[in-house]
């Protein structure tokens, strides 16, 4: 089996197949992360890139190891926030970056879309690695294969997403993952970040966070960004925290093996207590590593296409 | 010069001419319309199995000159309209310096007269500068030439000077045109606010963002008692709204651009930026609804917003995409293809909203045929097909969603004053 597209933009695009044949070669991947000797040669002689215009240090310090364990060259541009509607433009920025022999190009950018508008200009592939609001798919991806390596499956799992869902691109790329994979996702967070019409992509919204946890199998918390209290989207942190916060109280209502996930950095207190990322439920630090496997199988899979030069 | 039309199928609003006639002009003027009119020595145009109709009128419009000629200029601008068979059209005042004053309505004008190939009628600002601060000079700006006030692409923010606007154009009966956004809900919005925007992850522009603005531009157009039009309609409720401000006698009129009854949000799929609009596509029932608006007669005129951007603006992420689209080229057959042949509007209906109504709102003596009527004269076959190719433009711009559209109605021939300037399909 091979990837279908050139690029990997979001998961809504993804058939369930696909999803299943990352997730499945991360597996993989990941005896490579926890060996002593993380280095393998699948990547020898291919060219990664990492542009980001927005700040980062996890994401990208996974994709760079990854393409590093895997023996390619890896190389990084920042390129300021600022310059984004000024200077260059990304097409003029990824054809750069295409003629200089680059074999994958992993790109974030704070606006929707930017990374599609990449892919269709250049002959690299593109990794989507968070764009504006829409999808954040390598997230999303290493949400599920950590949600998997402790379940077993994602079918028939309850998963409860908390926060602030309208500005989240890793809750856009979870529903469109996990309800591939046949779990029941719900939503819930303060109703001016929910974003309209979202249960028509298939799952369920509550305005409490107690409906959503109630016998959830996994509760993921999103981070808030204070910023948005200073939008009008919500009164303060302390009022978010009183009605949206995760405790352990409040997560008594959840499944009692439940597991607890935060693609970080995590607000302690805010959205999750502190007791509670410390927690035994809490998955924060195999989700941390396993980015690292599921990474490594999307450049692995994406270098690969080559062979076939059916790029489209 | 002489030219005789012959045999073409005549519909005329205003005169009631529904009919297979024969036009003879002359300097420019219609002289005799009638059957079997014979005229040897001139030109003569066949137009057996074609609807001669009074030529077009666009009451909304972007040149882009001066100050963006790298979009699109007065002789681009004219050429593309002529393509698609509008003979007057009236452009709008967001160029750069804005049509604030005297000086740039003449160059307009003048510049129309020798490089344009369509009468071309500026649009004043209704605020010197579009900041909407203070009125611009509109005595001086209609005895210049403009035929109509906007400041268009931006709402009038001030109810205050909104009222004061409309008041003092009254005084010289000169039309304000309203471009219905509050800003502080558009936010950061690029589409429109709903399914799409949502999974897109785009900020999204609410409906109600046009419809309160409508709203109070019909309240104050009935505490006022002096007339007010909306531009751009693009949704239910803004209908819904105008219907009820006639029914209670407000002197209202409105316009829609041919995208807000043939495309919904749904185009902006893959982030396409050429449907990138504002207002932004809407949803189905919107669609719906500004069909039955035209259907009812709540929506007076269909307007194009031709509004040509350069490759390089629409070539971009989606949130720093310009808005707008070219529409010279798209409209008459996207209203023959999806109003007409669906038997939404009789052709008959069709010219009252696209000659007579814009006419009347301009103070045009335009949009009819009748003898001693200037000869603008548009003439279509609604059957033929065609596929549309945005590279074949006459535009400067090719920013269109409509590539690839397979759509009816072509225009044969374009005649301004007299003049033939499409003939056969052709741009002469």
């Amino acid at each position: 089996m091979i990837l279908k597209s050139k690029d990997l933009l979001g998961l809504k695009d993804l058939t369930t197949e696909e999803i299943e044949y990352i997730l499945n070669t991360a597996k993989t991947m990941k005896l490579i992360v926890t060996s002593k000797n993380k280095k393998a040669p699948h990547l020898q002689g291919k060219s990664i890139i990492t542009l980001f215009y927005e700040n980062s240090t996890r994401t990208r310090l996974s994709f760079e190891l990854a393409a590093k364990y895997m023996s390619a060259s890896a190389a990084n541009v920042s390129a300021s926030s600022s310059s984004v509607s000024k200077g260059e433009t990304l097409i003029d920025t990824g054809k750069t970056i295409d003629m200089m022999g680059t074999d994958v190009v992993i790109i974030r950018h704070p606006m929707s879309g930017a990374p599609h508008l990449l892919a269709r200009n250049i002959n690299a592939s593109v990794i989507n690695a968070g764009d504006g609001m829409n999808e954040h798919p390598t997230q999303a991806l290493l949400d599920m294969f950590t949600i998997i390596e402790k379940k077993g499956s994602l079918k028939g799992l309850k998963v409860a997403i908390v926060g602030d869902i309208y500005h989240s691109r890793v809750a856009r790329s979870n529903i469109w993952g996990m309800t591939k994979l046949g779990a029941e996702v719900c939503v819930s967070g303060p109703s001016t970040l929910l974003p309209p019409e979202i249960e028509k992509t298939g799952v369920k919204a509550f305005n409490t966070v107690q409906e959503a946890l109630i016998d959830a199998d996994v509760v993921m918390g999103l981070r808030i960004q204070l910023e948005r209290q200073k939008k009008g989207l919500f009164p303060s942190i302390r009022e978010y925290s009183r009605f949206f916060g995760l405790d352990e109280k409040r997560l008594k209502l959840a499944k009692e093996d439940a597991l607890i996930m935060h693609p970080g950095p995590v607000n302690r207190g805010v959205e999750l207590s502190s007791a509670v990322v410390d927690g035994d439920s809490s998955l924060i630090n195999e989700q941390v590593q396993n980015g690292v496997a599921v990474r490594m199988a999307l450049l692995y899979l994406l270098t690969r296409r080559d062979s076939n030069e059916n790029v489209n | 010069m002489r030219t005789l039309i012959k045999g073409g199928h005549v519909v005329d609003s205003k005169s009631k001419v529904d009919d297979f006639l024969d036009i003879l002009i002359e300097d420019g003027k219609i002289v005799e319309i009638g059957k079997g009119l014979e005229y040897v020595n001139g030109d003569i145009i066949y137009a057996d199995g074609k609807y001669v109709l009074p030529g077009f009128v666009d009451a909304h419009c972007h040149l882009r000159d001066p100050g963006f000629e790298y979009k699109e200029d007065i002789e681009t601008g004219t050429r593309s309209a002529a393509k698609g068979g509008f003979t007057s059209i009236a452009c709008m005042p967001n160029t750069s310096p804005v049509i604030d004053n005297q000086a740039i309505v003449k160059y307009i004008i003048n510049k129309a007269k020798q490089e344009g190939i369509v009468n071309v009628y500026p649009i004043g600002a209704i605020s010197k500068g579009l900041k909407g601060d203070e009125l611009s000079e509109i005595g001086e700006l209609k005895f210049a030439g403009a035929v109509a006030v906007s400041d268009d692409g931006k709402p009038l923010k001030s109810s205050s000077l909104m009222k004061k606007a409309l008041q003092y154009s009254s005084m010289f009966d000169i039309t304000v045109i309203s471009h219905c956004e509050d800003l502080e809900l558009v936010d950061e919005g690029t589409m429109n606010e709903g399914y799409m925007s949502t999974i897109l992850g785009l900020k999204g522009i609410p409906s109600a963002a046009e419809e309160i603005m409508v709203s109070r531009d019909l309240i104050l157009a009935e505490y006022t008692k002096i007339p007010v039009h909306i531009a751009h309609v693009s949704t239910e409720l803004s209908v819904d709204l105008i219907r009820h401000a006639k029914s209670r006698g407000v002197k209202v009129t409105c316009e829609t651009c041919p995208h807000y009854f043939t495309l919904t949000e749904e185009a902006c799929e893959g982030f396409n930026t050429m449907a990138k609009v504002n207002p932004p596509l809407r949803t189905k029932k919107d669609v719906q609804a500004i069909i039955e608006g035209l259907k009812d007669g709540t929506i007076d005129i269909i307007a194009t917003d031709h509004a040509p951007h350069h490759s390089d603006e629409k070539n971009v992420e989606f949130a720093i995409a310009a808005n707008g689209m070219v529409g010279f080229e798209t409209a008459l057959p996207l209203c023959i293809t999806y109003l007409v042949k669906p038997g939404h509007l009789t052709i008959e209906q069709l010219v009252e909203k696209m000659c007579v109504n814009p006419s009347k709102i301009l103070g045009l003596n335009k949009g009819y045929i009748e003898v001693g009527g200037s000869a603008d004269l548009t003439i279509l076959d609604i059957d033929e097909e065609f596929i549309v190719d945005i590279q074949k433009f006459s535009s400067k711009s090719k920013n269109s969603p409509f590539d690839g559209f397979k759509l009816q109605g072509t225009v044969y021939y374009t005649i301004v004053n007299g003049n033939v300037v499409v003939r056969e399909k052709v741009l002469l």
